[in-house]
C-alpha cells in the first residue's frame, strides 16, 4: 500500500514537473517575439505616417516609402491566391473523390507531399526557367505569382485533401441515394461543408507566400520601381525586398523605415488571416 | 442550402476576377532597366530618383542582383545598365558578345574601403599591407588568433575579424588587393552580407578588426576607430594613410581604395532616352556619390569618362578583368 502511494506521489510530481517546463518553454517563445515586436515598434512607429505609405523609394530615408513594396506584395498575393487556391482544390478534389487508389495516385502522393518541403529557392530556380525564359513571361508580376503558386499549391492541396476527407461518409451516402450525381454531391455537399477547414490551409499557405522573398528575387523582382504595377506584365517588387534593401543601408534613418516597413507586413498578414478567419466562421455556420 | 449560393457566389468570383486583370494591355511607357552591384545601387538609386523628377515618361527600375548576378542579366541583354562594383571579366565579356552586346564602361564614383577596429582599441595606429596580409590570408586560418602575432609589440590580446561574405564583390576585391588573388582568404571569421552586422560585430569585441565599404565607417564613427594603412608603396607617398576623399583620388591611400562602375548597352536595341538618362547621371553623379557616401571622381577624369561616352568607347579597360594596382587615370587617358 505505501508503494503504490509514493509511486503515484511521484508521478505526480513528475507531471507538476513537466507542466512547469512547458510553461517555461511557451513564455521563452511569447517573451522573444514580445521582445522583437516592443523593438521594431519602438524604432518603427514614428515613420509610419501617410507619407511614408504612399511614396516610392528614395535616396532620402524621411522622403522614402513603401507604396511599390506595398501594392507590389499585395497584387502578388491575391493573383497567388486566385491561381493556386481553384487548382489547388480542384487537384484535391481529382485526389479524393475520382480518382482510382492505384500505384499512380500513391506516387502523386508521395510527391505532393515531398514538394511542400522543398525550399523556397528551389521554386525560385524553377519558376525563373519555366515561366520568366521558356514561356517568355519575362520578370513580370505575373511570373511571380506564378512560382508563389507553385510554391503554395502543395500546402493547399494537402489541407484541402484533408478536409474533403473528414467529411463523414454518411453524408456522401445520403447524397448519392437520393439519386445525385457525384459532381452534385461535390458541388452541393462536400464542398460546402470542407470549406471551413480548406480555408484553414489556405490561411497558412498564404502567410507564408507573403514572406517569402527569395524565390521572387531570384525570378528578378525589383528594389527601385517608382509606378504601381498595371498590368500583369509589370515589373514590381515586394515588401520583404524593401526592408532588406533598407536594412543594409548605412544610415541610421534607413533603419527606422525598415523597422515601419516590418510593421505594414505584420499588419498586412494579420488582416489578411483575419479576412480568412472571418470567411471561414460565416461559411461554417 | 444558403452556404451553398455563398460558395457558388465565391467560386464565380475567382475566374472573373483572373479574366478582368488579365484584361489590360496598354502600351506602357519606355522603360530603362538598371540591375548589378549593392554597392553601386545607391548613386544609380540617387540618379534614377532625380532624373524621373525631370522626365515624366520615362520608367527606370533598378534590382540589385549583385554585381555577378547583374552582369548576367546585361550579357543576356535584359538590361540596359549593369552597376558593378568591379570591372566585367574576360569570361563575362565572352558571354556579352556571344549574345552580340556590346556595351561602353563607365567609373562613376570611387569607395575607400575602410579597415576598423574596436574604438577602445589602443595599440594599432596603422596596419602595413602585409600585416594586412598575415591576418587575412587563407594561410592564416587558425593560426594568427592574437594581435601579438601581428606585431610583436601588439598586446596579448584575442583577435576577431569581421568581414563580408564570400558572394559579396567587397571581399573580393580585398582578397584580391590583400592576399593578392580573388577569393584566397581565411574562412574562419564572422561574415556577413549586411555591413550594419559587422559594425555591431566590431563594437562589441575589443579585439576586433574588420572591413567594408567607407560609408559604414562614416555613418558609425563613434562605434569604431578607423585604421591608417601603409601599402608599402613609396611611389604613391609613403608612410600610413587613413582613407578620405582627397586620399582615395590621389590615389595615397593605395590598393583598398577602388572604382564603381556603370556598363551602358551600345547598340541599336538600346531605347533612344538611353543617351539622355547616361549624360544626366554623368552630370549628377559626383554630388549625388558624395550624398550617398561614396567619393566622387576629380572633375578631370569625370570629364574623360563624359568623352568616353560620346565617343562611345565600346569594351573594357580591363582586358584580364584586374583592378588592383591600375590607375585609373591612365587606363582611361588610354582608352579614349
Amino acid at each position: 500500500m505505501e508503494h503504490y502511494k509514493l509511486q503515484a506521489l511521484r508521478q505526480r510530481l513528475y507531471d507538476i514537473l513537466f507542466q512547469v517546463l512547458a510553461l517555461v518553454g511557451l513564455l521563452m517563445a511569447v517573451l522573444v517575439l514580445l521582445w522583437l515586436l516592443v523593438t521594431v515598434f519602438e524604432d518603427g512607429i514614428g515613420r509610419l505616417n501617410r507619407q511614408f505609405l504612399t511614396s516610392f523609394p528614395s535616396r532620402r530615408a524621411e522622403e522614402a516609402g513603401i507604396l511599390a513594396g506595398l501594392v507590389g506584395s499585395l497584387a502578388v498575393v491575391l493573383l497567388t491566391i486566385l491561381i493556386a487556391v481553384p487548382i489547388g482544390i480542384g487537384s484535391a478534389i481529382y485526389l479524393e473523390e475520382y480518382g482510382k487508389k492505384n500505384w499512380f495516385s500513391r506516387f502523386i502522393e508521395i510527391n505532393i507531399a515531398n514538394l511542400a518541403g522543398v525550399p523556397s529557392i528551389v521554386y525560385g530556380l524553377l519558376g525563373l526557367g519555366l515561366f520568366v525564359r521558356w514561356m517568355q513571361l519575362d520578370r513580370s508580376l505575373l511570373a511571380g505569382a506564378l512560382t508563389l503558386s507553385l510554391l503554395i499549391m502543395p500546402v493547399v492541396i494537402i489541407s484541402a485533401r484533408e478536409a474533403l476527407r473528414a467529411v463523414p461518409a454518411g453524408i456522401r451516402e445520403a447524397s448519392f441515394a437520393m439519386g445525385a450525381t457525384r459532381w452534385q454531391t461535390i458541388w452541393h455537399h462536400l464542398l460546402p461543408i470542407s470549406f471551413p477547414s480548406i480555408l484553414t490551409g489556405i490561411i497558412l499557405a498564404v502567410s507564408r507566400a507573403i514572406g517569402e522573398t527569395a524565390p521572387l528575387i531570384t525570378i528578378g523582382a525589383l528594389t527601385f520601381v517608382t509606378f504601381l504595377p498595371d498590368s500583369l506584365h509589370s515589373a514590381f517588387t515586394i515588401l520583404p525586398i524593401q526592408i532588406f534593401n533598407w536594412i543594409s543601408r548605412p544610415q541610421a534613418a534607413f533603419h527606422e523605415n525598415a523597422a515601419a516597413g516590418i510593421i505594414v507586413l505584420l499588419v498586412i498578414t494579420l488582416l489578411l488571416n483575419a479576412t480568412a478567419i472571418y470567411l471561414r466562421n460565416r461559411f461554417s455556420r | 442550402m444558403k452556404a451553398n449560393y455563398r460558395f457558388a457566389l465565391f467560386a464565380v468570383a475567382i475566374p472573373l476576377l483572373l479574366s478582368r486583370c488579365g484584361g489590360s494591355g496598354k502600351q506602357e511607357e519606355v522603360t530603362l532597366r538598371i540591375d548589378g552591384s549593392s554597392t553601386v545601387y545607391p548613386i544609380s538609386e540617387a540618379v534614377a530618383e532625380e532624373y524621373q523628377k525631370e522626365h515624366k515618361g520615362v520608367r527606370i527600375t533598378i534590382g540589385v542582383s549583385g554585381t555577378g548576378g547583374g552582369f548576367k542579366k546585361f550579357c543576356n541583354g535584359e538590361i540596359h545598365v549593369a552597376n558593378a562594383s568591379r570591372p566585367v571579366t574576360p569570361h563575362e565579356v565572352t558571354h556579352c558578345t556571344g549574345n552580340n552586346v556590346r556595351f561602353v564602361e563607365l567609373p562613376v564614383a570611387y569607395d575607400g574601403l575602410a579597415v576598423v577596429v574596436h574604438p577602445d582599441n589602443t595599440w594599432v595606429d596603422h596596419l602595413t599591407l602585409s600585416e594586412l596580409r598575415r591576418i587575412w590570408e587563407s594561410a592564416a586560418q587558425g593560426k594568427i588568433t592574437n594581435w601579438n602575432q601581428v606585431r610583436p609589440t601588439f598586446p596579448d590580446q584575442k583577435l576577431q575579424l569581421f568581414g563580408p561574405g564570400t558572394d559579396s564583390g567587397t571581399f573580393e576585391y580585398f582578397t584580391e588587393a590583400v592576399n593578392g588573388e580573388r577569393g584566397n582568404s581565411r574562412g574562419d571569421y564572422t561574415a556577413s552580407e549586411d555591413d550594419n552586422v559587422l559594425v555591431q560585430g566590431v563594437n562589441s569585441n575589443i579585439g576586433a578588426l574588420g572591413y567594408f565599404g567607407i560609408a559604414y565607417y562614416l555613418e558609425n564613427q563613434d562605434k569604431l576607430k578607423l585604421v591608417a594603412i601603409d601599402d608599402e608603396n613609396d611611389a604613391n607617398g609613403s608612410g600610413a594613410v587613413l582613407p578620405s576623399e582627397q586620399t582615395v583620388q590621389e590615389g595615397t591611400y593605395g590598393v583598398l581604395a577602388r572604382a564603381l562602375y556603370i556598363y551602358v548597352r551600345q547598340d541599336e536595341s538600346a531605347p533612344a532616352e538611353l543617351d539622355g538618362f547616361v549624360r544626366y547621371y554623368l552630370d549628377h553623379v559626383s554630388d549625388l556619390a558624395r550624398e550617398t557616401g561614396y567619393i566622387p571622381l576629380q572633375a578631370d577624369l569625370l570629364s574623360m569618362v563624359r568623352q568616353r561616352w560620346e565617343n562611345r568607347v565600346t569594351g573594357t579597360m580591363y582586358p584580364d578583368g584586374k583592378e588592383v594596382g591600375t590607375v585609373l587615370k591612365e587606363k582611361l587617358q588610354k582608352g579614349s
